[in-house]
């Protein structure tokens, strides 16, 4: 921990003293991310970037991995980004490195006058809930929790995953030559496993559709058990977890473990396998992967934190629970891999079936 | 080291250290002096961070790089733009770390943690073991503390008590078994904490797994918080876990500097085999150390656990079981030094989170000085040399011809 936090130091100073040569690139950086799902563009469209709130302070609040962890704070992020490029607010931002610093961070971007404040992971949700309890002028948000009766300036925004990773595990049986596919999780967490679930649903239904019999490694929904690398860091947890399930026949692999999960990309291109990225189109996001990617299960915290941040700075705010599916755009599937080679049967298939996940024909979850 | 002393009458501890009687304040000035400069070092290689990430700085940089021909404007304006930076963001610390009560008190919940945990890898030290393992004995403490903590209804003043015990009692087993297995097998306690450190993890991702350990309704790997009941009580809006921290300290000094195990932990320090020799059993040395610094790792979880009223979760003890390496040896391995340094640390991570909310500096930088500090004092030479600073030299290391600590 010490030595990555050592190694982000100085990358930090590398960056500072290259700075001068980048500053062009930072600011395209932004648009690419903030669109990473492609079926929503409304927010990022600069037609409507016209409304601006130069007085609004936008504020974030990571827990301890950081914002620049390459997984849910930094996403997270980016739609505070978004916003601040897009709706021109002030922001500021409090990264915690341990759970206790959850209260003193939310309080202190209390103190400085931030309008709104998103909080990231359900980590926070007791010291998110205490702090709107206190604050009540505060919009809050928090990412990845729901609560069964929040305050009236605290909204959920939860992501029903398991939709889109149901689409990613029909794809994934249907490209399956071996009739083996895998998937494993950073950590044994609901956030994490509702993928995990929605992939071996989507395997199943596309067995009892064309009576077959593809296998799925790593994930026991009845037992709610399955391989984990209990780190969302550790690269070579992820590949060696990756490297097993393609030594027992694995021919597509879906890692659900942030960064940790990019050691089962690796695996996956040495074997010439597929693999399905998770959170963020990986063709953007993992590129030197995407030669591999059938596609990516795209969780939008980054346009979901940006409508919240809107809302509040339009006056629209409400506590109701924001849940992405399907249906908002708020969870999709990403363009599928340049090598994918899904054919228009299939693809059609695909659009079936998110029509009938988005008319409810199909349950997931 | 050098306490080597060819008479057997003489087995003191790190003549640097010697009795506390035998040094006066003069021997001392060295040291804080060095300390000090460290920190201004520190603080200086911090501003120049502060100034070379600051977008009007790196605006004024480009400028004068295109510009060449107006050097000195807008060398003026780089100059002018660093000052702003610098002075805002180090402002912004200090107000953060002592500028009003809030922050105060911010700095003592912060510090308190810090100060256990670093004790307990001074009292190691002294008896020349490295802990490493302050994470993991925090991790086990964390979980038997919360477990009494949340699954127990107890009267106040006693369930305290008993989440404080079994906290406590869980870090003080996890840290003797290195103890343990040092005396045992020889195996090196470096490698035997890291692995704790691993082992305490996964013992509590385990656990956090059983229904009993998570919330109602909720599969997440968080334990409910612990009940109101076996929170410290706060008075003024302090917990009372930060006196019990600077009691700790008081009772570590007295067990180093006052005690018959004290004195076996230095002698063993100093060097195993003569202490051997003179009849002391190295084995009881090695785990009674190891468990001591274990139940103070298990004390500074407490703080965070039962002071700030938090859930048990992998992550409970975030940087608190490495930083602690640093404040012991910030603190040079001494009582009071882990306490000045504890609060130190305690005041930039609090004062890191102004310099982050109102100055936009990122927390990283805090990390930076705090590692810079820390090198710096390893490495006095350089500060010398730096500083053109000529050291008197010492007076023949009296402590040496004082074999007064022998005989306590």
């Amino acid at each position: 921990m010490k030595t990555a936090r050592i190694a982000a130091v100085a990358t930090i100073a590398a960056l500072a003293l290259t700075a001068c040569g980048d500053r062009e690139d930072d600011g395209d950086n932004d648009t690419p991310k903030a669109s990473d799902s492609p079926s929503v563009t409304e927010e990022t469209s600069p037609t409507e970037a016209a409304e601006q709130f130069p007085d609004f302070k936008a504020c974030m609040v990571s827990d301890s991995g950081g914002f620049d962890d390459k997984s849910f704070n930094q996403t997270s992020h980016d739609g505070m980004e978004a916003a601040a490029a897009n709706y021109g607010v002030q922001t500021s931002e409090a990264e915690s490195t341990d759970p206790s610093q959850f209260a003193d961070n939310i309080q202190s971007l209390v103190d400085e006058g931030c309008n709104q404040i998103t909080t990231v992971g359900f980590l926070l949700g007791d010291a998110t809930e205490a702090a709107a309890k206190k604050a009540k002028d505060v919009d809050f948000a928090i990412v990845d929790f729901g609560y069964e009766a929040p305050p009236a300036n605290l909204k959920g925004l939860n992501f029903n995953t398991a939709e889109p990773a149901f689409l990613a595990g029909y794809l994934a049986a249907a490209k399956s030559e071996t009739g083996v596919v895998g998937t494993f999780g950073g950590l044994n967490i609901p956030t994490v496993t509702i993928f995990m679930t929605g992939f071996v649903q989507g395997v199943d239904y596309y067995n009892e559709e064309n009576g077959a019999e593809v296998q799925v490694l790593g994930w026991d929904i009845e037992k709610a058990d399955g391989s984990f690398t209990n780190d969302f860091e550790d690269k070579t947890a992820g590949q060696s977890l990756a490297e097993e399930m393609i030594a027992q026949g694995a021919d597509v692999i879906f890692p659900v473990a942030g960064p940790a999960g990019l050691g089962g990309l690796q695996a996956a291109q040495d074997a010439e396998a597929f693999a399905v990225w998770v959170d963020t189109d990986g063709c953007i996001s993992a590129a030197e992967y995407c030669d591999s990617l059938l596609t990516s299960v795209v969780k939008g915290m980054d346009v979901a934190v940006e409508q919240a941040i809107l809302d509040s700075a339009s006056g629209t705010f409400s506590n109701e629970v924001y849940t992405g599916t399907l249906e908002n755009g708020g969870v999709s599937i990403a363009p599928y891999g340049p090598n994918a080679d899904v054919d228009d049967e299939l693809a059609a298939k695909i659009e079936e079936l998110k029509a009938a996940i988005i008319a409810g024909e199909i349950t997931v979850g | 080291m050098t306490a080597m002393s060819p008479a057997p009458e003489a087995i003191t501890p790190d003549p640097e250290e010697g009795p506390a009687k035998g040094r006066d304040l003069r021997s001392w000035l060295p040291t804080v002096r060095d300390t000090l400069v460290a920190i201004l070092l520190a603080l200086a290689v911090g501003a120049f961070l502060i100034a070379i990430s600051d977008d009007e700085v790196i605006e004024a940089l480009d400028n004068l790089f295109s510009y060449p021909g107006s050097f000195f404007i807008y060398a003026g304006d780089v100059v002018r733009h660093s000052a702003g930076a610098v002075w805002d963001a180090y402002s912004a610390l200090v107000r953060g770390a002592v500028g009003s009560g809030s922050a105060l008190q911010r700095t003592l919940e912060r510090s308190a943690p810090l100060i256990c945990a670093g004790l307990g890898v001074t009292i190691a030290f002294r008896a020349g073991l490295f802990n490493i393992g302050a994470t993991g004995q925090m991790l086990v403490g964390a979980l038997a503390a919360g477990y009494v903590g949340f699954t127990y209804d107890l009267p106040p003043g006693i369930h305290l008590l008993a989440a404080i015990g079994a906290g406590v009692l869980a870090s003080a087993v996890w840290g003797g078994i290195v103890g343990v297995l040092k005396a045992q097998t020889g195996a090196h306690e470096v490698i035997t904490t890291i692995m704790l450190n691993q082992i305490g993890r996964f013992t509590v991702l385990y656990f956090l797994a059983k229904e009993s350990f998570q919330r109602e309704g909720s599969d997440n790997l968080l334990s409910p918080p612990v009940a109101d009941s076996a929170t410290y009580p706060t008075i003024a809006g302090l917990h009372i876990g930060i006196p019990l921290a600077l009691v700790a300290a008081l009772g570590v000094w007295w067990l180093l500097e006052r005690s018959k195990l004290g004195f076996e932990m230095r002698a063993v320090g100093a060097n195993p085999e003569a202490s051997r020799t003179a009849g002391m059993s190295i084995a009881k040395v090695y785990i009674a150390t190891m468990a001591i610094a274990g139940l103070l790792s298990g004390l500074a979880i407490t703080m965070t656990l039962l002071g700030l009223q938090q859930s048990v979760t992998d992550q409970v003890v975030g940087s608190v079981g490495f930083d602690a390496i640093t404040v012991a040896l910030l603190g040079r391995a001494t009582p009071l030094g882990t306490v000045l340094a504890g609060l130190l640390f305690g005041a930039l991570s609090a004062g890191g989170l102004g310099m982050q909310t109102s100055a936009g500096v990122p927390p990283e930088l805090i990390q930076v000085v705090q590692a810079l500090i820390v090198l710096f004092v390893a490495a006095p030479a350089l500060i010398r040399g730096l500083g053109r600073i000529k050291r008197r030299k010492k007076p023949a290391a009296p402590a040496v011809a004082e074999p007064k600590g022998a005989t306590a």
